[in-house]
């Protein structure tokens, strides 16, 4: 990849995310900070090819350090959003109707 | 499993799958109808994007790997599924401080490697890639760091807020020199010699100096704008994670750090408006402490009501808003409102949930706590929606909230609320506000509404409180 074309992506991809966002509504921006929070455990494939490359004891120990670190990004992000956003149902859904039949 | 070019191709195929899962997962999640199927997609993604990294060409350390997956994902399972939703803000600056802290760890080794080329094999690595690793992992090693501290202050583990004379001086010294630090690693990164510097060290001490800058610059803000600070770093994590991607050629962590990174950034915005706080006043200046100050003498006197009249009282009315703050969070005490309020729409009293965008400890926290009881979120209006209304609610139910319901933030210039937005609670025919005792809010600032003529203090434990009030309410036939 060259660095033009990674620099399109970075342009791109900040476009994106900022265009994504704008529309959520207040009510899940808990669960959307926790959700990005959890994208962003993506640095998981990255720690695990420092590892995967690390020579020295000290860059090894630092890579496992690193892919420790992200693992529980990417695991606890998923596990807490999972839990916020199974909660959010509409009065629809949940709640029994009142009416007589 | 093929040769290396057909593995580099299944891999870049996965990553460029992951990406859109993620993008397409994130959009799922901006409506509470397909926000569930969200996290699923972007989960789905994840677990590609890592299933595909263990074939990655030349990769060794697998039992290493493999063993800080097991253990860090476990602890991470372990506590995410325990941790209570009204933890759920500090937990998520826990997980996200973890991300900052692998995206630095990420650096440091690609740098150590650099130090160790270096003497006479410099140059290999061009001055882009240098530099992003160096910028990337500062940025990463101040998000683990502030994010811990931001962890210890919600969680009650550090509760002074360490300021002295000069602690910005301290700080811009101690980035000048984490950015030398740096300077001199891109440069001798460059060279092909690396003379007399000793490069390793340099990189040593710019990973020590970013640790201890994100430490003296989180300790002195205080607990009430920790929400802000946290969503800056979520958004600074994924730059530090795009930045690093740069470094390994990782399209997917460029795209997914990128796309948080601006995203985290207009949530900190949002979040930052919402606080009637500017985000440079969050990160220098003082306010925002629970010891706070005190201003403004508010003149009257509480007035004390009893349950069964409020009971009564909403029993016969035609419309009650319920202003829910964390303070009801902390008494656990949603799921007894929401019976409560279950049996008035029984009756035919139409209740709204009116929702200050920092009710709970961030944005959306109070939505969360509500869904978690129950109440469906087409009964919570935000801020804005509500506001109208409270002219025509008989009753405003304030429950452990207290700054987001102050007048003061629209009539006193001298206060440090004054601007912010808040729940006009105050125009309703009756307002009752349940509260455990006498003191001030998060802030330290005396709250007017609890004085105007048309308030009721309703004394006591808001879990106490709400089961009180079901009970006058049935009892008013």
């Amino acid at each position: 990849m060259t660095g033009i074309v990674a620099l399109y992506i970075f342009m791109l991809a900040a476009f994106t995310g900022y265009e994504v966002i704008s529309r959520v509504p207040v009510i899940l921006h808990t669960p959307l900070m926790s959700g990005s929070n959890f994208v962003h455990g993506i640095v998981l494939v990255g720690a695990m090819v420092a590892l995967g490359s690390a020579h020295t004891p000290l860059e090894k120990t630092i890579g496992f350090i690193g892919v420790l670190l992200a693992a529980g990004n990417a695991v606890g992000g998923y596990v807490v959003t999972e839990r916020m956003l199974e909660m959010f149902k509409s009065s629809g859904a949940k709640r029994p109707s009142k009416g007589a039949h | 499993m093929g040769d290396a070019s057909t593995r580099e191709w299944i891999i870049q195929a996965s990553y460029f799958v992951t990406a859109a899962l993620f993008i397409l997962g994130l959009k799922r999640m901006s409506s509470p109808v397909t926000a569930r199927s969200g996290i699923l997609w972007a989960g789905a993604g994840m677990l590609v994007a890592t299933l595909v990294s263990f074939i990655y060409p030349g990769m060794t350390n697998y039992e290493l790997i493999l063993a800080a997956i097991v253990v860090g994902g476990g602890l991470a399972w372990w506590s995410g599924k325990r941790v209570a939703m009204t933890d759920m803000p500090q937990m998520i600056a826990l997980y996200n401080g973890m991300g900052g802290g692998a995206a630095a760890a990420i650096a440091a080794v690609e740098l150590y490697k650099v130090a160790m080329e270096a003497p006479g094999g410099g140059g290999h690595v061009g001055l882009p890639t240098a530099s992003l690793a160096v910028i990337g992992g500062i940025i990463g090693a101040i998000s683990f760091s502030g994010s811990a501290i931001a962890f210890g202050k919600l969680q009650g583990l550090i509760t002074k807020s360490f300021r002295f004379k000069g602690q910005q001086v301290l700080n811009l010294i101690l980035l000048l020199l984490t950015l030398i630090a740096g300077f001199v690693i891109v440069v001798h990164s460059q060279l092909d010699s690396s003379g007399s510097v000793n490069l390793q060290l340099h990189v040593t001490l710019l990973f020590a100096l970013a640790l201890i800058l994100g430490l003296t610059m989180t300790l002195p803000i205080g607990g009430a704008d920790m929400p802000v600070v946290i969503s800056l770093y979520n958004a600074l994590t994924g730059l530090a994670v795009a930045f690093e991607g740069f470094v390994l050629n990782n399209a997917a962590m460029i795209i997914a750090g990128t796309v948080v990174g601006s995203a985290g950034t207009l949530l900190t915005q949002l979040m930052a408006k919402a606080m009637n706080r500017s985000l440079g006043n969050v990160l220098f200046s003082g306010f925002g402490d629970t010891g706070g100050a005190a201003t403004g003498e508010v003149t009257g006197a509480l007035k004390p009501i009893e349950a069964t009249d409020v009971g009564v009282m909403m029993a016969f009315a035609s419309k009650v808003i319920v202003v829910p703050g964390y303070g009801m969070a902390v008494a656990q005490a949603q799921h007894k409102i929401w019976e409560l309020c279950q049996l008035l729409i029984d009756r035919g009293v139409t209740v709204k949930f009116a929702i200050h965008p920092v009710a709970g400890r961030m944005p959306g926290h109070m939505n969360v706590l509500l869904a978690e009881a129950g109440v469906p979120y087409d009964l919570i209006a935000d801020l804005d929606e509500i506001n109208a209304e409270f002219d025509t609610a008989d009753v405003a139910l304030i429950i452990g909230a207290n700054d987001v319901v102050n007048p003061v933030a629209r009539t006193d210039k001298s206060s440090p609320i004054y601007g912010m937005p808040i729940l006009n609670a105050d125009k309703a025919k009756n307002v009752i506000v349940i509260k455990r005792g006498k003191g001030a809010g998060f802030s330290g600032i005396e709250n007017a509404l609890f004085y105007l003529d048309n308030t009721r203090m309703l004394y006591g434990d808001a879990q106490k409180a709400g089961a009180e009030l079901i009970q006058a309410v049935k009892a008013a036939g």
